[in-house]
């Protein structure tokens, strides 16, 4: 038995999972309130389920209460849990815009850049979605905010103490 | 001396990837956390976010990260924006708001919303959306709506969505943000726009009064319609351009929107009548992103109150859909079908080749779909051709599927077969293939399935019995046949078979299967006990092989299984001390009640026919019978499906389970159900028309409530007149009373008055003794007699009556139909 996700918001999406054909998690965004131990159970689960899948059965598979819409691209499966009600093709193009923002930003993005720049994929993420819904649709515009706040991070290095390299 | 800086976020992941086991990667991660934990000790703030951008790598390989938590909020309160930046980040990945520490942040939020840079506030107002718990909204909401009127369309977006999370955290707090929505559909920047009809649809989807408000005096639909035709309409624009629609994400968002808007309101959903036709027949099909507008379009025609061609529309193309060679298409079709088939029944008949063709898809969700909406587009006219599909599709479906495939057939089959025979046989089909993993509750329902097809009885035990000979593994199928046996067993040794070729059987080897299932390892206790008690009742059914079962029951007499035992001891019982009850214990049951819809001799007319199902049974009878001098009873009934009066006096009939029984045989200890019924657990209890009782009690068994249904004159001719008054049983809604009365009112009496009455098969009929045989003259008297008439498939009542007396000498005769019953007296 698992624990239900308790979701008394009505939802868009509830989390999105970034892992790789071995399973590895690459990004995870939560929005909806769970504990370490339950964010975990779910994502071992739901790795495992969507790994298990035919290359020939479609994006899209039931789990627990959720509909789960996944994608692979190259080695990267792109996974969100959506709520009954929603638009599972729109979902889609909400994977493939976030996968063209990364492309964009990275220049043809592998996932390797993922992994080594994985805070840039959340910064990316949160200028793209807020709380589990769209709140840019011009791919220019987030990628512009996204420009600008580099500039003011690596502005501000500069300003305090000559560390004009990656703070990080 | 001064401290080395620590090693940078991509050294550490580079240096991670090398571990070559999970061992070495620990002991790596374990070395770096300690380095880390002396620099937060010492308050480090130049490499803090590098520290914590290291911690919240290694959190994602699943180590642990919480001694990071407060280091994330001592980032936060930074000044630099890089700090920032993490601090938010490590928030968000590491803080939930089940954990106090997160109010920590409340206070720093609060100031970065008020932030001269608005990638700072952009920041806050993104961590607050996402993580905010209820308290932190509630002290934060006053700066969200702040911002939600702000001309910087980067924020306003931003606080839109902030404000969504803060209402479906605090829903009191909606109201606050009704005045800074007036304009914001007045916004040319499509972020702003989007985030604009989320923040209105979260509003309209969690408050009447609110819909109301927007429906009638922000005038939102118009509003609405205006901007997604604008979006069609337009000519290319490149920033928001996909596949040659523009912005895909805010037309779907405003197409929710308008449902919602729409939804059981006539003027609304005219109002966007034009523009939702238009999206459905103008949107390119080829690609994903089109096919999501389509479907949005869609689910908002079936949701409005949308005129009868929208729907059909809609109805068409969920079936291209169907067609298409995306099975992403195929599953959302399937899956919008099966919500409107209700609804829109006949149009998605229409649809039925192709989604019976699904059933062979290789995506299990689709098969699932396919086969949940077949099972809702099953009817009278098509079932043996669906039925032959779903049969086939039972025998190769994934385990997963079998239970529930096999229910809706069973379900189906109960209420669409066309014949008994086609019934039998379709129930023994799934048996057979999917025996094991057919759900216990179905066992009894095909038991009184069988039990009430009386003429498919020897059909129904030879195929049964040859099905289990070659394998009794699966426990549902071995039941069933036990339990026929058990009842028929003498049908099957006589060879009576009438439907099939009849086979040859001994009373031995019938007894030789019988007692395999009972030794058999794969026989659960239950079927253990359905063979037992079969066994039993054989010994008032077989003639030659008494003692061999006489055997066999007191041999379990001694079992370890205590309800084998149990019932054991008490046949042993029935065949010592009580054998002058055990025939009648052991009778023929009789044919059940049921409770639900119309069986398969009726005609039906559900799903979308708009004839009757053409069926195999005789229609009723048309015109008056012609009279006849013999009295005998079956003369009134002109067709075959006129069944005879039940005498007044109690017949030889035992009650066939239950309470009664138990009073007869007062001194014994029956704990269990007896020897007539099968196991108590599985059996339904069977229902016992009042009336058959009043053979013991003359009382009447249930209340007379005064229901005020109109009395009937039913007859009246040559001066005889017969009146109908009715009472409906309190305890049983089935169960009809009649009084009739009998007036004369010539000036000769009627002498010898006799009346009988007959009914369709579907009900049954009970005429209680009459008062008298006497009608005397000039209205001076009645005589009055009780009918009683069962009608559980709830029909419209009609009634043949007959009437014989003397009269001035004469022999009098006549045959009259009742037909003008009040509806009351049978609904």
């Amino acid at each position: 038995m698992y624990t239900r996700i308790q979701h008394p918001l009505h939802l868009s999406m509830q989390f999105m999972l970034l892992f790789s054909r071995q399973g590895k998690l690459r990004l995870q965004k939560w929005y909806v309130p769970l504990s370490d131990k339950e964010k975990k159970k779910i994502t071992r689960e739901l790795v495992q389920t969507v790994l298990a899948r035919k290359p020939k059965m479609c994006s899209f598979l039931e789990w627990r209460d959720l509909k789960i819409v996944y994608k692979r691209y190259a080695s990267l499966y792109f996974c969100c849990a959506i709520e009954d009600q929603d638009n599972e093709l729109i979902t889609l193009e909400i994977i493939h815009r976030y996968v063209e923002l990364l492309d964009k930003y990275f220049g043809s993005v592998c996932e390797l850049d993922i992994i080594f720049n994985f805070e840039k994929a959340y910064f990316i993420l949160d200028e793209f979605l807020l709380g589990g819904e769209v709140q840019e649709t011009s791919k220019k515009n987030v990628l512009k905010a996204i420009e600008q706040a580099d500039l003011l991070q690596e502005s501000q290095n500069e300003e305090w103490g000559g560390l004009s390299e990656d703070i990080l | 001396m001064r401290m080395p800086a620590p090693i940078r976020l991509r050294e550490l992941i580079r240096t991670i990837r090398t571990a070559r086991t999970q061992a070495e990667e620990r002991e790596m991660i374990q070395k770096e956390c300690a380095a880390i934990r002396s620099s937060f000790r010492e308050e480090d703030n130049t490499y803090r976010c590098r520290n914590v951008a290291k911690l919240l790598y290694m959190h994602m390989l699943g180590y642990p990260a919480h001694f990071g938590q407060l280091e994330c909020l001592k980032l936060i309160a930074s000044q630099k924006f890089t700090d920032k930046r993490i601090g938010y980040l490590g928030a968000m990945l590491l803080l939930d708001e089940r954990q106090d520490v997160h109010l920590l942040m409340t206070n720093c939020i609060k100031n970065d919303l008020n932030h001269s840079t608005q990638y700072v506030q952009g920041l806050a107002l993104c961590t607050l959306g996402c993580m905010g718990s209820s308290e932190m909204c509630r002290d934060l909401a006053g700066e969200v709506e702040k911002l939600l009127k702000t001309s910087n369309s980067y924020l306003r977006k931003k606080a839109a969505l902030c404000a969504v999370h803060v209402i479906r955290k605090v829903p009191e707090l909606m109201e606050m943000f009704l005045p800074a929505t007036k304009n914001l559909l007045n916004e040319k920047n499509h972020g702003v726009l989007h985030t604009s009809v989320v923040l209105l649809t979260e509003m309209c989807e969690r408050s009447p009064d609110m819909l109301a408000h927007f429906r009638k005096n922000e005038k939102l639909v118009p509003q609405l319609v205006r901007i997604l035709k604008n979006l069609i309409m337009s000519g290319y624009s490149p920033e928001h351009d996909v596949s040659g629609i523009s912005d895909p994400f805010l037309q779907v968002r405003i197409l929710r929107l308008l449902r919602i808007l729409g939804r059981n309101d006539d003027d609304s959903s005219e109002a966007m009548n034009d523009i939702l036709a238009q999206v459905a027949t103008n949107t390119e099909t080829s690609k994903n992103v089109g096919n999501a507008i389509l479907y949005e379009t869609v689910l908002t025609i079936m949701d409005i109150k949308s005129e009868s061609g929208l729907r059909v529309l809609a109805i068409n193309i969920l079936g291209r859909f169907l067609l298409n060679n995306d099975k992403n298409i195929r599953y959302v079709a399937l899956t919008s079908l099966l919500k409107t088939v209700q609804t829109d029944h006949n149009a998605v008949q229409r649809h039925r080749s192709t989604i019976v063709d699904c059933l062979k898809d290789l995506d299990v969700s689709i098969k699932r779909r396919a086969m949940e909406l077949s099972f809702a587009l099953v009817n009278g006219n098509n079932i043996r051709g669906m039925m032959k599909e779903l049969l086939y599709f039972l025998d190769s479906c994934e385990p997963e599927f079998k239970a529930d495939c096999a229910s809706g057939i069973f379900l189906a089959a109960e209420k669409y077969a066309p014949s008994k025979r086609w019934h039998i046989d379709t129930i023994m089909r799934v048996l057979t293939t999917a025996g094991s993993y057919v759900r216990d509750d179905a066992v009894p329902n095909l038991i009184q399935l069988i039990t009430n097809s009386v003429e498919m009885h020897a059909y129904t035990v030879q195929r049964l019995y040859k099905a289990i000979l070659g394998d009794y593994s699966q426990q549902p199928l071995v039941q069933v046949a036990a339990w026929c046996i058990g009842e028929y067993g003498d049908l099957l040794v006589s060879g009576q078979c009438e439907e099939e070729e009849p086979i040859q059987v001994t009373e031995d080897e019938v007894l030789d299967i019988l007692e395999s299932v009972l030794i058999s390892n794969m026989s659960t206790s239950v079927t253990r006990g359905y063979a037992l008690t079969a066994i039993m009742k054989l010994s008032t059914r077989f003639t030659c092989t008494v003692n061999r079962i006489k055997k066999v029951v007191s041999i379990y007499g001694s079992s370890i299984d205590v309800e084998l035992q149990q019932r054991a001891v008490e046949y042993n019982a029935l065949f010592k001390k009580y054998d002058h009850m055990r025939s009648a214990l052991l009778e023929r049951m009789p044919v059940m009640e049921k409770v639900t819809t119309n069986g398969p001799t009726e005609i039906v007319q559900t799903n979308g026919e708009t004839e009757p199902a053409p069926l195999e049974t005789k229609p009723p009878p048309s015109g008056p019978q012609p009279t006849s001098q013999a009295n005998d009873l079956l003369d009134l009934l002109g067709g075959n499906d006129i069944t005879p009066v039940i005498p007044t006096a109690p017949t030889s009939k035992p009650a066939s389970a239950g309470g009664e029984l138990l009073d007869l045989l007062g001194d014994i200890n029956l704990t269990g159900a007896p020897a007539a019924a099968p196991a108590p657990a599985s059996v339904p209890q069977i229902s016992q028309p009042p009336f058959l009782l009043d053979g013991l009690s003359s009382q009447p068994l249930f209340n007379d409530i005064a229901t005020g249904i109109p009395s009937i004159t039913a007859y009246s001719k040559n001066g005889l007149k017969i009146e109908f008054t009715f009472e409906r049983s309190n305890t049983n809604p089935s169960v009809t009373v009649i009084t009739i009365q009998a007036s004369n009112s010539t000036e000769l009496d009627m002498t010898d008055f006799v009346f009988q009455a007959a009914v369709p098969k579907t009900f049954q009929l009970q005429l209680l003794s009459p008062s008298s045989s006497i009608v005397p003259a000039f209205n001076t008297g009645t005589i009055t007699q009780v009918i009683k008439v069962l009608n559980p498939q709830k029909q419209q009542l009609r009634m043949r009556i007959k009437l014989t007396y003397n009269h001035k000498g004469s022999a009098m005769q006549d045959l009259a139909e009742v037909n003008n019953f009040p509806p009351q007296s049978w609904q």
